[in-house]
């Protein structure tokens, strides 16, 4: 039942918000883009996983069910 | 001054706060999408501002609305605030400032939906944003006649060129932003001008 | 295991005389090479379109006969053409010509020498699927025989469906099913998001079927002679046959004594599992590039016991790709050939992924700096973090195609990459081997 964490590479743009609100499921390259884990996101996260799909400006993250 | 009551001034003063944060929710928003920092800050705190910002812009608005309403002294019906023009007072002015408070609930809602919505539909009313806030101002300028000297008019007169500035600092940024298909060759030309000579220059056996 | 000699060269290099085959092959190019087939050739050749009657009739014999996906991607054709067939409503059928890949030209010839196969496929499957739109992609300057082979059947009554034919730009992204369908749309030849994929959700939403020209001749054949006729070659995973574009340097004797750039490129139609040795002379060869740009550098000495199927290539990390087999000559320099392939796919990103568009340029620097006279000690491991940086993070396979071929090369030329650092170079010709086009991509209507 859990799910994952994805990025639509084309419309994000490397605002970074993700990578401050779950870093531990999301870290930035040197050019600013995220890098997600590719495991499914633990419970104990979700509902930060959900804050941080919200908070992208480029509506980038996507959360998808398993 | 007489007949002025509690609402009345409420109204007034309301709507000086509502102009004052709809000024920073613009400017945050060209922050949001121009990736800027305020500083000490985190980047989520941008974003976060703008959107916080907007939504207690929109609860002055309507203590804004409700003491205009509840006033005796003039008569305002309560559904002039989204319909433009309802109003036999002041029916420009007014008016003006439900076309602007329209243009934020359309905002408002579709930025709370956006995750369901289409992406090019929600970015088309949120440009938006750049007719509600001159259609506000001269709501503000032309209903009250307090912005209209004094401290208050300097006020909406800084809040004016805040907005122009930022404005104009938006579109000047769009215009030097490479198109996507020059963006390669811009990246190329930065790292690897010369990568098919590069290959076997002087190179000895 | 059979292989029917060269078909067709096509820069001349080499003659191509008529020779009648017992081996079953060729399938689908002429029969006398070098001599496309015309409607009446070909209806005599192999006979009437054998038009199932309905949809999903034929899909039973493409399953049977075990057909993979000749563009590249090698996906059983059955199953997708069963995903758009259980579709609802509207469906749509695209026969994939733009070979985007500068080493191949199988599709090209295949477009040229029978068309009449291509087309025929397209009916078929269009009809299995139920499809109502049919497209051709092509690359401009289409061939006459295309359009003439179209009129003629239209003439004839032959085709259920109308085809449309639609312009690809030339990019080496261009033939991608999501960038294709972008395309068909009226949009840029770039890739979209993947999920939904176009077999669900494609042109104008509806499901699409994107199959290359050459998978759509083979269809054909089924559909006439059967999956059991289909099978008498290949292997039992792998069937049938496939073309192959074959880039060699002719060996004259001994090494210096053919003219220095000269360069043979062939099609040849052999049979799945050919052992790669048939296909190029390993004399002065060094290294052979398996795929296309997307694909992998081998070592010669790897050469004599692989064979042209994917279960083999795999056990070293390749793949049969778009059919590509390069045989580098021994003197040329094979950081060179690598280092111009890069800066030509980095060139040739969509520009729309941060990954890609930032670690694609900084790898063809870096591969420049090691195919130039001495590199830093830093580029080596920049290039290493740069391509684990890009993989898996674009919306297509470029980044990954990319890394892939770059990867391969670092080790095949492991020893010239030590040469270099010490300001020699091993090559004695400076001719470049492998194709590439001039110019490159700069405003959105080069896309178009």
């Amino acid at each position: 039942m859990a799910d994952t964490l994805r990025v639509n590479p084309i419309n994000c743009s490397g605002h970074g918000v993700c990578a401050e609100l779950l870093p531990e499921l999301v870290t930035l390259d040197e050019w600013g883009y995220p890098i997600i884990a590719n495991s499914p996101v633990p419970p104990a996260l979700d509902l930060e996983a959900r804050r941080a799909v919200a908070a992208c400006p480029a509506l980038a993250l996507k959360l998808l069910r398993a | 001054m007489s007949g002025t009551t509690a609402f009345w001034y409420a109204s007034r003063a309301t709507g000086v706060v509502a102009l004052l944060l709809l000024t920073a929710v613009l400017v945050l928003g060209i922050l949001v999408n121009r990736q800027g920092r305020l500083p000490g800050l985190p980047r989520f705190a941008v974003t976060s501002l703008h959107r916080n910002i907007s939504l207690l812009a929109v609860a002055f608005i309507t203590v804004h609305v409700l003491t205009a309403v509840l006033d005796t002294f003039v008569s305002i019906p309560l559904l002039s605030s989204v319909i433009p023009f309802a109003s036999g007072y002041e029916r420009l002015w007014l008016g003006l400032g439900a076309i602007s408070f329209d243009l934020m609930l359309a905002m408002i809602i579709t930025s709370l939906v956006r995750g369901r919505l289409n992406r090019i539909l929600w970015r088309a009313i949120h440009l938006l944003a750049y007719l509600c806030w001159p259609v506000a101002f001269a709501h503000s300028i032309g209903s009250s006649k307090d912005l209209q000297h004094g401290w208050l008019l300097d006020l909406s007169i800084a809040c004016a060129l805040i907005v122009a500035a930022a404005a104009l600092w938006r579109l000047a940024s769009a215009a030097r932003q490479l198109p996507r298909a020059a963006r390669v060759a811009a990246i190329l030309a930065q790292h690897a001008p010369h990568a098919t000579r590069q290959a076997h220059e002087r190179i000895s056996r | 295991m059979t292989m029917a000699p060269a078909n067709e060269t096509v820069d001349e290099a080499t003659g191509g005389a008529a020779r009648p085959y017992a081996s079953g092959l060729p399938r689908l190019l002429p029969l006398v090479p070098g001599v496309p087939e015309d409607l009446r050739a070909h209806l005599a050749r192999h006979g009437r379109l054998p038009y199932r009657g309905g949809p999903g009739l034929l899909i039973g014999s493409v399953e049977e006969a075990g057909l993979t996906g000749r563009g590249g991607a090698a996906f059983l054709v059955s199953r997708k053409l069963a995903i758009v067939a259980r579709a609802r409503g509207r469906k749509v059928i695209v026969a994939n010509g733009a070979e985007s890949e500068p080493a191949s030209h199988k599709d090209a010839l295949l477009l040229r020498a029978a068309p009449n196969l291509v087309l025929d496929g397209l009916q078929l499957a269009a009809e299995a699927i139920g499809a109502r739109e049919a497209y051709l992609y092509l690359h401009p300057g289409v061939s006459p025989e295309i359009l003439r082979a179209l009129n003629q059947r239209e003439a004839a009554g032959l085709d259920w469906l109308g085809v449309t034919i639609v312009e690809a730009p030339p990019r080496f992204l261009a033939g991608q099913e999501s960038a294709l369908v972008n395309r068909l749309g009226g949009g840029p030849a770039v890739p979209t998001f993947v999920p939904p994929r176009v077999s669900e959700r494609g042109l104008g939403g509806a499901p699409t079927l994107v199959q290359n020209v050459e998978t759509l001749a083979h269809l054909a054949l089924i559909a006439r002679y059967g999956p059991r006729w289909f099978r008498a070659l290949g292997t039992a995973q792998e069937p049938g046959s496939m073309l192959t574009t074959v880039h060699t340097q002719p060996s004259g004797g001994s090494a210096g004594s053919s003219p220095p750039g000269q360069h043979n490129t062939q099609i040849i139609e052999a049979e799945i599992g050919t052992p790669l040795r048939a296909l190029i002379h390993q004399d002065n060869v060094q290294a052979v590039l398996i795929g296309g740009f997307h694909g992998t550098w081998l070592p010669i000495t790897t050469i004599g016991t692989l064979t042209l199927d994917n279960e083999a290539l795999k056990t070293h990390g390749a793949a049969l790709g778009a059919g590509v087999i390069a045989a580098l000559p021994a003197d040329r320099c094979g950081l060179a050939e690598a280092a111009r392939v890069v800066r030509y796919l980095a060139a040739e990103s969509a520009g729309q992924c941060g990954p890609c568009l930032n670690g694609l340029p900084r790898m063809a620097a870096a591969l420049a700096e090691l195919a130039g006279r001495g590199h830093r000690r830093q580029t080596r491991t920049d290039l290493e973090r740069w391509a684990g940086l890009v993989t898996g993070r674009g919306a297509c396979n470029h980044p990954d195609g990319t890394v892939r071929f770059v990867r391969s090369a670092l080790t095949v030329f492991a020893p010239e990459i030590s040469l270099h650092a010490r300001g020699l170079c091993s090559a004695t010709n400076r001719t470049p081997f492998l194709p590439l086009p001039g110019g490159m991509p700069m405003t959105e209507d080069d896309w178009t």
